[in-house]
């Protein structure tokens, strides 16, 4: 039996208030890729992440992770929310936050004991953030916050991940960290959908692109959908193209 | 002196009084932390003003004044006021600070003019119930002292159960939900665990300054320790010891009112949490600058010197 693709969604609508965010996305993510979702800004590409995790209720659609629905799956789901969406100024340090990703596969009342913080020092290893498991969250760069947050997802032991902006104001150290960390899961066999906004590295660091601009413009493999043709469409009147040789540079007027 | 200080509390009454106000402290200091970290602090005052008509419809339905029906009825009102700051904010351009301070002030408004309904009639002369504005912990009794002792031992007990899922929900609320928290069960539940802190509060300290009750020892908590565990149980001890300070001051024989003395005990710690607290601290900071420029200067003085020694080698 051929086991069902790690998320699929149907007919998927979001509005805020009475203005509607996403119309009639459809897709099925592929199992073992890195897929990019692209858009410009307001395209819905963080509410489609969000309507899928459930943080925010949808008008219409169904969302199914390995073919069940996300209730049932939670544990195969992890989750990498965008770094401003917390105080980081809370009284705590990078290791219990990484230990947070366990809190779904302990249940009610227990606490973290030696197990969960065993593996919540590996995660941070993996993050290259093991000397900094007491420092206060507070205390760090912004690349590191974004790396213990990136920790904590690998603490959630999943199957499918979602990224919310990861590489949003970090460093080169950061950026170079979450890359490796992504082809890591990927020969792991996991799937991974990360909101991006930097068009230039999308190429390079994603093996599937998601276009999106309020409806799905294109998805599928990189080479053939991450074109000329279909950006223009995703991004409008607002993106000029540079063709130098075999190298094309993007604008896109305001920030992408 | 220390016999002195034991004499104070040898009356049985004093010491009821002060096992309620540390109590109190207690219960209100360990709940109050997850409020401030919530940034749910004017939520805790909205609650407070809110719970003033629920108690008076509550004495007006019953004609009795029992704490358990008081904390009914102070729930009821608390849910009526955060589900009209939700439905304000929600529904309108008003911001919530704003729907905070509508709210606030329209169920304080209902409540003064049902406490004075309340106190023209008859039975309002025994009810006591003036005294709901700024407290009177004097009036508290034997029985009145071990409800508050079990509502409060519930309090911590749940807080102490819900640790872990308290604190994702204040640090990271959307991740908790991610993980298949019933993050607004738990919202709620935080929110009634506040109601049943203010109720207890409202004989000792009254509706007007049971907020500082709430939010001043967790503030001066935070100064001291980066752990959240440590936070939680030293903002109760702060809360305790206000309570013990302001009763004690109060009975020294002065005639000042419990409640009141007992905020400004705890407003006493929070300026020096402020000031003396290490790292977070005023004077740590100060310190830590001086020591900053001191090196600088000396660093300086360093480099000059040698300068001047190569140079008066070359001459």
């Amino acid at each position: 039996m051929k086991r069902a693709n790690p998320l699929s969604i149907e007919d998927l609508s979001v509005a805020y208030q009475k203005k509607p965010v996403l119309r009639d996305i459809t897709f099925e993510a592929p199992e073992g890729k890195l897929i990019g979702i692209v858009g410009p800004n307001g395209a819905g590409k963080s509410t489609l992440i969000k309507a899928a995790l459930g943080l925010i209720p949808r008008l219409s659609g169904s969302v199914a992770i390995y073919g069940k629905p996300y209730s049932e799956q939670r544990k195969l789901v992890g989750y990498v929310p965008q770094r401003e969406s917390v105080d980081w100024d809370f009284p705590t340090n990078a290791l219990d936050v990484v230990m947070m990703g366990r809190y779904g596969h302990l249940g009610w009342f227990r606490r973290p004991g030696t197990a969960e913080k065993k593996r919540a020092m590996e995660c941070l290893e993996k993050v290259g953030m093991a000397d900094f498991a007491g420092r206060q969250i507070s205390q760090l760069s912004g690349g590191q916050q974004q790396r213990i947050f990136l920790a904590r997802a690998l603490a959630q032991d999943a199957n499918l991940y979602f990224m919310d902006e990861p590489f949003v104001g970090v460093d080169a150290a950061t950026e170079k960290a979450i890359v490796t960390l992504l082809n890591e899961l990927k020969t792991q066999g996991k799937t991974v959908l990360v909101v991006h906004h930097d068009l230039a590295t999308v190429k390079e660091y994603f093996d599937w692109v998601m276009l999106l601009n309020e409806r799905l413009i294109s998805f599928g493999p990189a080479e053939t959908t991450f074109t000329a043709d279909n950006l223009q469409r995703a991004y409008g009147g607002k993106l000029t193209m540079l063709d130098h040789g075999d190298r094309s540079a993007i604008l896109v007027s305001g920030r992408g | 002196m220390a016999g002195e200080w034991l004499a104070l509390f040898r009356d049985p009454n004093a010491q009821w009084i002060l096992f309620g106000c540390m109590l109190l402290g207690l219960g209100s200091g360990v709940i109050g932390s997850f409020a401030y970290l919530r940034k749910q602090s004017l939520m805790g005052d909205a609650l407070a003003h809110a719970a003033l008509p629920g108690v008076c419809i509550a004495f007006m339905l019953s004609g009795s004044k029992s704490i358990l029906l008081f904390l009914i009825g102070a729930a009821a009102a608390g849910v009526v006021a955060t589900f009209g700051i939700g439905f304000i904010t929600r529904h309108t351009r008003i911001k919530q600070d704003a729907a905070l301070a509508i709210v606030l002030s329209v169920f304080f408004g209902i409540g003064i003019v049902l406490l004075t309904r309340i106190q023209h009639s008859g039975a309002g002369n025994q009810s006591g119930l003036d005294k709901f504005l700024f407290g009177q912990a004097a009036s508290m009794v034997r029985s009145d002292v071990i409800l508050m002792a079990v509502i409060s031992a519930v309090l911590i007990a749940v807080c102490a159960l819900l640790f872990k899922e308290f604190k994702l929900l204040s640090f990271d609320p959307g991740f908790a939900r991610g993980l298949g928290y019933p993050v607004a069960f738990l919202e709620q539940l935080i929110m009634l665990l506040i109601v049943i802190a203010v109720v207890v509060g409202i004989q000792a300290v009254g509706v007007v300054l049971m907020a500082a009750l709430l939010i001043t020892p967790a503030v001066s908590a935070r100064y001291w320790t980066e752990k959240l565990g440590v936070m939680v149980v030293l903002s109760g001890v702060i809360g305790a010891l206000s309570g013990l300070v302001g009763t004690y001051v109060s009975a020294s024989g002065n005639n000042l009112p419990t409640g009141p003395l007992t905020v400004l005990a705890s407003t006493v710690l929070f300026v020096v949490s402020v000031v003396f607290a290490p790292r977070r601290g005023l004077l740590s900071k100060v310190l830590l600058r001086a020591a900053a420029r001191n090196e600088l200067r000396r660093e300086k003085e360093f480099l000059l010197a040698e300068r001047r020694e190569r140079r008066e080698e070359a001459v």
